[in-house]
């Protein structure tokens, strides 16, 4: 009865009541997608690497050494020189390494040099290896394989040619135009930055740079790309390199030992501390984010105890016929709690339902645009606690009313 | 003795002039008082202290044997509930409820079981077809209203209906037929009634007419 009393209640006020069901509605969606936005940068953010146990590169802050080699954001400071790099190869704890050589680029997406290594060890998210969409990776000094957005965004097949810009603005003025590159493969959408970078070998970085000094093209010394394979392309320096292990306890020993390296200064970091460091620095957004979505929500929530407060005033013969029969002012405030409960907990229903669809939907669109892969955990346990704050937010914001009802209730006389 | 009242004294907490002082006043069991007096003559005033809304400020109003102000006050609305029935003048429903639910919510509240059937007898005996008994209050008409609020008021069978101007917003035609139904559902169930209105006119109908600027001492116009 009391329900049935309270859904009724609000059904005759069904105009003011929707719009504040609206407006929850919308708000506990920002909030409750904020935090799925959140939830999932975070992962795809820290799913980054896997499976690499050190990245050394030339001295220099452990940040910046991740946020070039592994984001391709920002310069080297420094490259290592060939021979240290196969010095620490040949170290007996070491398993694989991965060279990497930057520097270049092609309309903005940066060109990595590696070996074939890259594509049989690299992982990222949950151990997860590199996968050909097409094609194969390059066996050629010429070959070049794409990330999947390079491939997309600038509407590449296999086959076709594409020439390196020396540098990494998006207009270069200095291109490698006499040594074009063939697509021989496509790689499959990783939500990394992979997806944005070129792979070439590391012979074909050298190869590009023969007849260039100090950053410049050398007039009267150009080579023909057949006489380039002809040269022994075996580079001098790397930009930095990726290590994986045959034992973990071996980790810190070997960072020791890299970053006390005599004959030149390096330095390895173990990539998923410092991933940790370094979303850290981003909490400062994930707090505004929160906080935003917090007062949208509580701006609603006051909507409605407005709402029901401004009902209270015409309700006011309903809890003088109330009264009469027998209701207590305690009953009154419930009631007035009920209907603040029914539209709340209608809105979160609803918020759900809405994220559920507008993911399916969007699920495309935000891992091809944004690289934001939404994976089935759609309501974390963060978002649980939202949804029951936002349940006892309503609660307390609905006393608001409820008290007025009450005091209304206590002093209402039976008059016709 | 159904009603007895004893030394009453009430006053509004802001004024200093009683509104009602009535030494004594009494209602037997299957009475039906006709009280009648000017506006602002405590009339209700007297209601509201009757169905124990109000406490005296002085003296005892005993209802059915028991003191009013000696019960907390959810237990007033409990025993309110249970004995009393009220009838307005107007606006005597939860407009958004059917008149079938008004009648259920109040025997909700007296914690009566088993109503629904009890409720449609006791609407179409007081002449409301099934079809109307589930449209909202606030689709039928004044003399429907009306006719709910009896059979609401009668739904827990209280011992005491307490009636307000029941047929201030009726023609003369709907008076004559409410005031004939209220007389002999109240007969039926050998309930007792106080009837309050300015309209001398319905005096004849009742067995017991008092004027309360009589019984009140009081005196003031309020």
């Amino acid at each position: 009865m009391f329900l049935r009393l309270a859904v009724s209640s609000l059904w005759s006020r069904k105009g003011s009541a929707l719009l504040a069901f609206l407006a929850i509605t919308v708000s506990v969606f920002v909030l409750i997608g904020v935090e799925q936005i959140r939830h999932q940068a975070k992962n795809s953010f820290g799913n980054t690497v896997s499976g690499i146990d050190l990245i050394v590169g030339a001295r220099t802050g452990d940040i910046n050494l991740l946020l070039y080699s592994v984001f391709r954001l920002g310069n080297a400071t420094n490259n290592i020189a060939w021979s240290s790099y196969q010095a620490i190869t040949s170290n007996a704890d070491v398993a694989w390494t991965i060279p990497i050589s930057l520097g270049d680029s092609h309309h903005g997406y940066r060109v990595m040099g590696t070996s074939s290594d890259y594509f049989h060890y690299f992982r990222y998210g949950q151990e997860k290896p590199l996968v050909l969409a097409e094609g194969e990776i390059f066996v050629g000094v010429f070959d070049v394989v794409l990330g999947s957005e390079v491939a997309r965004s600038l509407g590449y097949h296999l086959g076709d040619k594409l020439v390196l810009a020396h540098g990494l603005g998006s207009t270069s003025f200095s291109q490698h135009d006499d040594k074009p590159f063939i697509v021989t493969g496509i790689l499959k959408p990783t939500g990394t930055p992979v997806d944005q970078t070129l792979h070439v070998s590391l012979e074909g970085i050298t190869a590009i740079h023969v007849d260039w000094q100090n950053g410049v093209k050398m007039p009267g010394r150009s080579l023909t790309s057949e006489q380039v394979e002809q040269l022994d392309l075996t580079p001098d320096s790397i930009t930095a390199f990726m290590i994986g292990l045959k034992s973990k306890m071996a980790t810190f020993r070997l960072q020791r030992q890299i970053n006390n390296y005599r004959d030149e200064p390096l330095l390895a970091i173990l990539p998923g501390v410092t991933l940790t460091q370094l979303w850290q620095i981003m909490s400062v957004m994930e707090n505004t984010l929160r906080l935003i979505s917090a007062l949208v929500l509580l701006a609603s929530l006051l909507g409605l105890a407005a709402m029901l407060l401004a009902s209270i005033r015409e309700r006011q013969r309903e809890i003088a016929v109330m009264r009469a029969i027998g209701a207590s002012p305690m009953f009154i405030l419930l009631l007035i709690e009920a209907e603040g409960l029914l539209i709340t907990v209608s809105s979160l229903l609803s918020a759900i339902l809405l994220l559920t669809l507008s993911t399916r939907v969007s699920k495309d669109f935000l891992s091809e645009q944004f690289s934001l892969f939404i994976d089935s955990s759609l309501l974390t346990s963060q978002s649980f606690n939202y949804l029951l704050m936002v349940v006892v937010g309503s609660l307390a914001i609905g006393l608001i009313p409820g008290i007025a009802a009450y005091k209304r209730a206590l002093h209402q006389q039976l008059t016709g | 003795m159904v009603v007895s009242v004893e030394n009453l004294r009430f006053q509004y907490r802001s004024d200093k002039v009683p509104v009602l002082d009535i030494h004594h006043w009494s209602v037997g069991a299957g009475e039906q008082v006709f009280v009648h007096g000017p506006s602002g003559a405590g009339k209700s005033t007297l209601l509201n202290l009757l169905a124990g809304i109000l406490l005296p400020s002085a003296g005892t109003i005993e209802i059915l044997g028991n003191p009013l102000h000696t019960l907390s006050g959810s237990q007033r609305d409990k025993w309110r509930a249970r004995h009393i029935g009220v009838v307005f003048q107007q606006f005597n429903l939860i407009p958004y409820l059917s008149g079938l639910n008004n009648i259920k919510l109040a025997a909700h509240f007296a914690k009566t079981t088993n109503t629904s059937t009890r409720a449609s007898e006791l609407l179409t005996a007081l002449g409301l077809e099934s079809r109307i008994h589930d449209q909202p209050a606030s689709m039928l008409s004044i003399g429907q209203q009306q006719r709910v609020a009896i059979a609401r008021a009668l739904i827990n069978q209280p011992e005491l209906l307490i009636v307000d101007e029941p047929t201030s917003a009726l023609d003369q035609q709907n008076r004559d037929a409410f005031m004939s139904l209220l007389l002999s559902q109240v007969k039926l169930h050998d309930t007792t009634l106080i009837f309050v209105s300015h309209d001398l006119g319905l005096a004849d109908r009742f067995s017991r007419v008092e004027a309360l600027p009589e019984i009140n001492q009081a005196g003031g116009i309020h």
